[in-house]
């Protein structure tokens, strides 16, 4: 077990080093040169000069990527070119407002996700597993800016029970949090579901039914239980959909989280800002993979005997 | 007599496609979402001659209109009739979502069949650059490829293709895996046919269901990463009418005249659904492990 986790931990960091690698070409992969687009459209050769110095440019590629690796290693994420201020800082700023939308979509998504799918799967082939998969595949084939839009139409603008925009309180988190996580929902719903049809197939399903179970008990102390494992798995894995989510939710409710900072940065040319909010993203998401994988790992049995 | 004796055995037998299409025809939700994307492909190539309205032509007198016998799906903020502008997009939302995912599956079969069979340190590279670039959530990457590239509708295709590679390249990786060392693969070896011949003659084959099933989702997904790009202000520029393009030009009215956001979403919503759905129904159909 211990050998599995070390190993695992062990596989992430070349991932990571690629990684940081394809950030810090980023900056040099746009085409024209990195020193002029940092300096500005109407910037003197001086200043350009003294940006490339700035920025380490004239040095060899190598040494460019070390310093750069250094300075992440002290938190250092450059300095953004609209705001003069630390990356590092405006990130702080935004960075608490993302998390809890990303923890409010993800918690309801999961448990109205399970309860779809189980609720589908124990009533296969019924008028229940049709609605439910039909809602399914609907959230997966929505655009989240139009299902955005509806919302805010509906319990904005008509019934006004929450604000259209902005942070603060809980009922700015309402809508952005419904309209993020639809679409991870359906996804757990369909995998709960065929998970559930799975495991009820197992000979252990058909031990507790005979034993006279209750079908209460044998859907949830049996079929729930044990296809919970993959469905973790899957749930985890949509944390990325999530964070990429994020960017199209933030800039539909103007929410101020690290999503639509990406996009003022995109239009405000930021490279500093963009790579680092690229890393982060990228960041998150190999490191709740990597948690996924252990907490799988802990609870599949089979996998602990290998 | 013998025939009709030797028609009717080969009737008995049932071929792969057979059973497919025997399977397929039970699965109704799949045949009219497969209907639906026949018309659309139709209409994708007709919709500049059927459509009422020029898609730049500008009414000044009836702006902002709701939907009318006149204007089917209303007017936007110039009178341009949003119904003719719709139809005309669905030719752009088809051919994007069509061209990034051909690439895709073209580009991630060669990788996935050439590091599944040869192995070594061939496949650990094509492995590792899929590993990368799946450690970045898909929709980040797309962006990061655009602010690379810079804004506009090739880009997007572009940076919609790199993100679907991966995908491909491992679903068919794992199949050459599975197929390499199979009983037929090995006596097609020893009876000398080369390796491309044993690649795409005999593993490829194997692939092709999962790839259908993987390339009919990947268009629906597309589709819908096109347009959030274009509604993010990244892929087409006005007054193309590309359907997420059309939407976030209408979040500017979204009080006063919500029509203009609806229709292009529901378009949206219509054509991903119905690629999902004919997945959905092409996967069950193709499926030899499930049960009727």
């Amino acid at each position: 077990m211990l050998r599995y986790i070390v190993k695992r931990v062990l596989e992430v960091i070349p991932t990571l080093l690629l990684i940081t690698f394809f950030v810090f070409m980023f900056v040099r992969m746009i085409p024209g040169d990195p020193a002029r687009l940092v300096a500005g459209v109407d910037a003197t050769g001086d200043t350009i000069e003294v940006i490339r110095e700035q920025l380490g440019l004239n040095k060899p590629l190598f040494t460019q990527y070390f310093n750069y690796m250094a300075g992440l290693f002290k938190g250092d994420l450059g300095t953004s070119l609209k705001t003069n201020r630390a990356v590092s800082y405006e990130i702080g700023l935004r960075y608490g407002n993302t998390i809890k939308l990303a923890a409010a979509s993800l918690t309801w998504s999961c448990i109205v996700g399970i309860l779809l799918g189980i609720w589908s799967g124990k009533n296969r082939s019924k008028w229940q597993d049709y609605t439910g998969m039909t809602i399914a595949i609907s959230g997966i084939s929505m655009p989240s800016f139009w299902l955005g839009f509806i919302v805010i139409m509906i319990f904005s603008v008509k019934l006004k029970w929450f604000p259209t925009t902005g942070a603060g309180s809980w009922k700015n988190l309402v809508l952005p949090a419904f309209t993020l996580g639809s679409s991870i929902a359906a996804i757990i719903a369909r995998f709960t579901r065929s998970s559930i049809l799975e495991v009820m197939k197992e000979d252990y399903i058909r031990t507790a039914r005979a034993k006279g179970l209750k079908e209460k008990i044998v859907v949830w102390k049996h079929a729930f239980r044990n296809s919970m494992i993959s469905v973790i798995t899957v749930a985890g894995m949509q944390f990325g959909h999530l964070l990429g989510g994020s960017v199209v939710t933030e800039s539909v409710f103007a929410y101020p989280g690290i999503g639509s900072y990406l996009l003022d940065s995109i239009n405000y040319r930021d490279y500093p800002a963009i790579q680092s909010l690229i890393l982060i993203f990228s960041l998150h998401f190999i490191l709740i993979n990597l948690v996924v994988d252990l907490l799988y790992a802990v609870l599949n049995p089979e996998i602990q005997l290998s | 007599m013998t025939k009709k004796k030797q028609k009717d055995q080969n009737t008995d037998f049932s071929t792969p496609f057979s059973e497919f299409t025997r399977k397929f025809k039970k699965q109704k939700t799949a045949i009219v979402a497969g209907g639906f994307i026949l018309l659309l492909c139709v209409i994708a190539i007709i919709a500049y001659q059927i459509v009422p309205y020029g898609i730049n032509e500008y009414d000044y007198s009836s702006i902002l209109k709701g939907p009318s016998a006149a204007h089917w799906f209303g007017t936007d903020e110039f009178g341009r009739d949003i119904f003719s502008r719709v139809l005309c997009g669905t030719r752009i939302s088809l051919s994007v979502g069509l061209v990034s995912v051909t690439t895709a599956a073209v580009t991630g079969t060669l990788l996935g069949l050439i590091g599944g069979y040869y192995g070594g340190w061939i496949d650990s590279i094509i492995m590792r650059i899929c590993d990368t670039l799946l450690a970045f959530p898909g929709l980040i990457l797309a962006i990061g490829i655009v602010a690379i590239l810079g804004p506009g509708l090739y880009n997007v295709v572009i940076a919609v293709a790199i993100f679907g590679i991966p995908n491909f390249a491992r679903l068919v990786r794992s199949t050459t895996l599975q197929l390499k060392n199979s009983v037929y693969v090995m006596a097609a070896r020893s009876l000398g046919a080369t390796d491309s011949r044993i690649l795409f003659r005999y593993i490829l084959p194997g692939a092709v269901p999962n790839i259908i099933v993987q390339y009919t989702m990947s268009i629906g997904s597309s589709i819908l990463t096109a347009s959030s790009l274009s509604f993010l202000g990244m892929g087409a520029s006005p007054p193309t009418p590309e359907w997420g393009l059309l939407l976030s030009n209408g979040r500017n009215y979204m009080l006063t005249a919500m029509h203009v956001t609806i229709f292009p979403g529901l378009a949206i919503f219509m054509t991903v659904l119905s690629f999902n759905l004919l997945g959905d129904g092409l996967r069950d159909a193709l499926d030899p492990k499930l049960n009727e």
